[in-house]
């Protein structure tokens, strides 16, 4: 197998793919967006709840690939107890590390979303990656809206 | 999967190739396209996407250098003598399109840019002159998006009904439920000779009987049709039929459209230009001749000419044994792809054309056709255009592998090797 794929699939992805954290409904989320790559067909419901300018608790449901099932998991994780700006800096990074590639970015700066550096070595496989970080923009921006990567 | 193609005499076949025991010499078939002879991510190239496009045989892309370094002028205009040559070549590609159809006359063959753009100029010539309030358009389950979307259009115009006949659950069209749904007020049928997504290949001269018999015209989507199945238009009976250069080897940018004489005489203009008209004074212009009167502006050469090119290349082959020979691995396919635990396969009409869709277990088909990808070979994944077939089967997405003229045992085989791949990997 090419060290590429062994890079793009780490175990760390592979594991929030089958087991993803933070995947249910917040009945009672300040937030919902909605992502859509009509391409490939993944279709994720982003909930957010807030306590001011605090992401207190976020969560998602839905369907799609190993890279954008993983990279949700990984972006609530990360970005749970988080302020909205900061959230919105983390994007930046993520945005950075996923298109340019990690030496672009300090690795101290990603945390666990680093394991999502191989993505930059699949171009077509950026839309997957970002697609719930374009949601959550979305949803911190308006109140409801369906974003799509296309 | 087809047993419909008669056996070619034994002996008697006349073909520029040697055809070898029990079929085609793919070998010598694989040597006409540079392109699968060249390594991708350091293996093989094994390409499994020709639903989505073929591959383009070098004699089509010398054809049409040769237009270029030799004849190119502008068609229809010029008393010059490259002119003439271009003029010659453009409407041999016509009439070469008219053979490979088996239409009457050349003049039943429009040039346009695919199958998309065919059905559009339908949806919105015939269709707006005969489709008004109430009225219905009937369609399949299987169709792919442009074969709904310039329907939905029209319909939604003139406050008409999309209809749809529903397939089952192998993917094979309920012809029962087709009948039932051709009433007082359909005024056309459009269906798809050969799914693109399922490989179903439907009994269009059938259902162009049923809708005949209550006066119901019929247009055939044949994009994946004519690359893979006889494309008689006189023997289908259709009314209309559309497909498009680059899924029957030829370049892109380039389709037809065949339409009965007494329609496309009968139909308006579709879009205004030159090269539609005989005269034009600011009061009142006079429409060209058909197939003219639909081709404003100037053509697509080139790519007539490749596409003329494409037709000669498969009338070349022993065309019979060359489908035998894409059923053969069709078959061979079904039944190694079957065998891998966990994979399902979306589509399994008895009569079946070059396709194979599948889902697996626990592995979306995007991060299928990754894998595969860093092995060489190449399929298509997500809805193929075909959301409302998705839905039906309750899938969001499917890979998919689809065979050309060139594709062998063998690449079945690393796909197969590869699918093993994938399941270990996210098993």
């Amino acid at each position: 197998m090419s060290s590429e794929l062994d890079d793009l699939y780490q175990e760390v992805i592979l594991d929030h793919g089958r087991k993803p954290r933070n995947f249910r409904v917040i009945p009672d989320a300040d937030r919902q967006a909605e992502g859509l790559n009509p391409l490939c067909g993944d279709h994720f419901k982003l909930y957010v709840k807030l306590d001011g300018q605090r992401i207190q608790d976020i969560a998602f449901e839905g369907s799609g690939c190993a890279i954008s099932k993983a990279s949700a998991s990984l972006m609530t994780s990360a970005v749970k107890g988080r302020t909205v700006a900061e959230a919105e800096q983390l994007f930046a990074r993520f945005h950075t590390l996923v298109t340019e590639g990690p030496d672009k970015v300090p690795a101290s700066e990603l945390g666990k979303l680093a394991a999502l550096s191989g993505v930059c070595e699949f171009p077509t496989r950026v839309k997957c990656a970002s697609l719930v970080w374009h949601t959550l923009k979305n949803a911190l921006e308006t109140e409801q809206k369906v974003v799509t990567t296309e | 999967m087809r047993v419909v193609h008669p056996s070619p005499p034994e002996a008697e076949v006349v073909t520029l190739r040697k055809p070898v025991a029990g079929g085609v010499d793919v070998e010598r078939v694989r040597c006409d396209f540079p392109i699968l002879a060249r390594p991708v991510r350091g293996k093989q190239l094994v390409y499994l996407d020709s639903a989505a496009t073929t591959q383009k045989p070098r004699q089509v892309v010398e054809s049409m250098a040769r237009f270029f370094d030799q004849e190119n002028a502008n068609v229809h205009r010029g008393v010059h003598f490259l002119s003439e040559k271009a003029t010659a070549s453009y409407e041999g590609a016509r009439d070469r399109v008219r053979r490979f159809l088996n239409a009457r006359e050349a003049r039943e063959i429009v040039f346009v840019r695919g199958t998309t753009e065919a059905i559009n100029l339908v949806a919105f010539t015939f269709g707006k002159q005969r489709v008004g309030a109430g009225d219905e358009v009937l369609i399949t389950a299987m169709e792919h998006h442009s074969n709904i979307v310039p329907w939905q259009m029209l319909c939604e115009e003139r406050g008409a009904k999309l209809v749809v006949a529903p397939i089952d659950d192998r993917g094979v069209l309920l012809l029962d439920e087709l009948e039932k749904r051709i009433g007082a007020r359909t005024r056309l049928v459009a269906v798809t000779h050969v799914s693109n997504a399922l490989g179903t290949v439907n009994p269009v001269k059938r259902i162009v009987e049923l809708a005949h018999a209550r006066g119901v015209p019929v247009l055939v989507d044949g994009a994946q049709g004519a690359p893979h199945v006889p494309a008689d238009v006189q023997d289908i009976g259709c009314d209309f039929y559309a497909f498009s250069g680059h899924k029957i080897y030829g370049p892109t940018g380039i389709g037809v459209l065949y339409g009965r004489a007494e329609h496309l005489e009968a139909m308006p203009p579709w879009q205004g230009g030159g090269d539609m008209i005989l005269s034009v004074a600011f009061e009142k212009t006079v429409y060209n001749q058909i197939p003219y009167k639909f081709e404003a502006g100037t053509p697509n050469m080139a790519g007539a000419v490749g596409l003329g090119a494409a037709i000669d290349w498969l009338e070349a082959l022993p065309r019979e044994e060359a489908w035998r020979h894409e059923d053969e691995v069709l078959a061979y396919g079904m039944e190694q792809l079957a065998r891998i635990p966990g994979l399902r396969i979306i589509g399994t009409a008895p009569d079946k054309a070059a396709v194979i869709s599948f889902v697996m277990d626990d592995v979306h088909p995007h991060d299928i056709g990754t894998v595969l990808d860093r092995e060489g070979i190449a399929i298509r994944t997500g809805h193929h255009c075909a959301q409302p077939l998705m839905a039906r089967f309750g899938v969001p997405a499917t890979a998919r592998a689809s065979l050309g003229i060139y594709n062998t045992k063998p690449e079945i085989d690393a796909l197969a090797a590869g699918l093993e791949k994938v399941r270990r990997m996210f098993a």
